[in-house]
């Protein structure tokens, strides 16, 4: 795909996310916007899928650690085309498919229901230890939330994906600084990431997270390298699109109003044409 | 003859080991949970997560979306209680396939003291939905139940203990999934046990017969689902029900029985079971004499209900 085919793609796809969110009242844009880039990149260019076959058994396999940021995924997965664009307004409607958090049992093209932070890594190591077992050639993607990584259970599995040598396996950190209380340095600090995931047997690749070029080069390069895994540090800005959402604490789990939608919205058709 | 279940675990591990879709795992405690069997046997299908119960438990969880049949490993207390919401939201939420063989359960660990005795792992477990909880009584059930999980889809908590059972069943016995087993029959009570109490529940009905009180022992082995038929027709012939766990009163089987009788057939329930209370360490025997665990406390319970 031509870069600036890519960029028309993943700004309506940014719009779709604002018009869920919208319609829902609740759910979390902020880290949606801020890793819609990569997840693009992964599912149109790189991730070996068929939306006709969702359960397809040689497909590349991807676990949303940071479940919140469902919306992302949902709206990269509907315009892929493993369900109708007309599901996206009924998120976390009662009974709707597109749950709150990924719930596999019900949504074509979840691997994995998530939500809980702290266990999608795990999961991508049990995926990536069946793939080697079964000698088969797919790859797990995993994305990771930088405030997620306060989680004890990332660091379990940190060690058991190097353990076990799981180069079949590439995480990417959404690494946009912002979580629910402030900034990660001001509630936890978790830097520095990539030298954590260096220290603990990975191979490292930092790059920036809106940056189509550096994407697709990573997520290439990881497929080449061996023996370990590899996590992709990918600085990213939460809210990302839309400039009163950029940065701001507030927009991690509150949903636009009427009035902030078409701003938004407006905003985001206005960089398209650009 | 007698056998600790968890025995029984590791050589049924080794026996199934033909099928190339189960996969172990373990947490550090291979050669207590016995899974070290299967690891000499079959090294290519066994892992070992180190001490990383929660870790251990979504691994599990992604190889049952490929297919695979876990089993996931460890004591119980670490199992249910350490990665509950583990096993709740990447396990259960998403009715994945994964066996937890949970060893070391209940008061009978001994020495480790209350730390280690994991007295509210069936209470927790049964809580959860989709997940079924099965409290096998001596080492043949628990070959029959580790069979029996990998033909059943969905997760299931195996519940095992260290100290040697007596055997209750002989080679030809079946294994029924979700309905208690009418190991005695008589019209005066009805003694329903779980897991290592079976065998003393038995012993307490031939007492009480002595005495001229005719008990019938249920075996309840499968505590989620219950086998609510069996629980209404036993209340209904005798009145009178007694409850005989080696875990909490609150929230295990005591409780499951009370929660179908209460709405159904409100009948008089006698728990033997451990009072709110921690374990301590100390031998099995002298903790069950001590938590009240024993033959003559399941006869004090019979006579307890007027």
């Amino acid at each position: 795909m031509e870069i600036d085919e890519l960029k028309k793609l993943v700004q309506s796809i940014r719009i779709k996310i604002i018009e869920m969110l919208a319609a829902a009242g609740s759910g979390h844009p902020g880290g949606s916007l801020s890793m819609v880039d990569i997840l693009t990149v992964l599912y149109f260019e790189k991730m070996n899928v068929r939306p006709d076959l969702p359960k397809w058994k040689d497909r590349d396999r991807f676990v949303l650690s940071k479940g919140h940021a469902a919306p992302g995924l949902y709206s990269v997965l509907a315009e892929r085309g493993y369900f109708s664009k007309e599901e996206l307004v009924n998120l976390r409607k009662i009974d709707a498919m597109l749950q709150g958090h990924p719930d596999m049992k019900r949504i074509p093209g979840i691997d994995m229901s998530t939500g809980s932070l702290g266990q999608g890594l795990s999961v991508a190591n049990g995926m990536a230890l069946a793939a080697k077992l079964d000698k088969k050639s797919y790859r797990v993607y995993a994305i990771v939330g930088d405030g997620e990584l306060q989680e004890g259970q990332i660091w379990e599995a940190a060690m058991s994906s190097a353990h076990y040598h799981l180069d079949n396996l590439t995480l990417i950190v959404d690494n946009n600084g912002l979580q629910i209380d402030g900034t990660n340095a001001e509630v936890m600090n978790v830097d520095p990431i990539g030298d954590k995931f260096k220290a603990f047997g990975w191979h490292v690749l930092e790059i920036d997270g809106h940056d189509f070029v550096q994407i697709r080069a990573a997520i290439e390069l990881a497929k080449n390298l061996t023996c370990k895994p590899t996590a992709i540090i990918a600085k990213t800005v939460k809210g990302k699109g839309v400039s009163f959402m950029e940065n701001q604490v507030g927009w991690h789990g509150s949903a636009p109003n009427q009035k902030q939608k078409e701003e938004a919205i407006a905003e985001l058709e206005g960089s398209v044409t650009q | 003859m007698s056998i600790a279940t968890r025995d029984v675990y590791g050589k049924v591990l080794v026996e199934l080991s033909e099928n190339s879709r189960i996969v172990v795992l373990d947490a550090d405690l291979a050669k207590a949970t016995k899974t070290i069997e299967f690891k000499k046997a079959c090294p290519e299908r066994f892992f070992d997560m180190g001490i990383s119960e929660q870790d251990m438990m979504g691994t599990a969880a992604g190889f049952a979306t490929c297919g695979k049949i876990p089993f996931a490993s460890t004591f119980a207390i670490f199992a249910a209680g350490r990665a509950f919401e583990q096993i709740r939201n990447s396990i259960a939420y998403p009715n994945l396939n994964v066996k937890i063989a949970a060893t070391h359960a209940g008061l009978t660990v001994g020495e480790d003291g209350g730390s280690h005795q994991a007295i509210e792992d069936i209470s927790l477990m049964r809580s959860i939905p989709n997940m079924t909880v099965i409290n096998p009584s001596d080492g043949k059930e628990t070959e029959e139940v580790i069979k029996a999980a990998v033909q059943y889809y969905g997760p299931v908590y195996i519940r095992l203990g260290r100290a040697a059972t007596p055997d209750l069943h002989g080679a030809g016995y079946q294994f029924n999934w979700g309905k208690g087993e009418v190991l005695r029959e008589g019209k005066d009570v009805s003694i329903i046990a779980t897991g290592i109490m079976v065998a003393k529940a038995l012993e307490a009905a031939s007492k009480l017969q002595e005495e001229g009180i005719v008990a019938t022992v249920i075996n309840m082995h499968t505590i989620k689902p219950i086998d609510k038929l069996l629980i209404l027709e036993t209340a209904r012939l005798t009145g009178k029900i007694v409850t005989v766990e080696e875990h909490s009163v609150i929230g295990g089987l005591g409780s499951a029985v009370c929660e179908v009788l209460s709405q159904e057939y409100p009948t008089k329930v006698a728990m033997v079971g451990v009072k709110d209370r921690f374990g301590t360490s100390g031998k099995p025997d002298d903790l069950l004499k001590q938590y009240g665990l024993t033959t003559n406390d399941i006869i004090a319970a019979v006579k307890s209900i007027k």
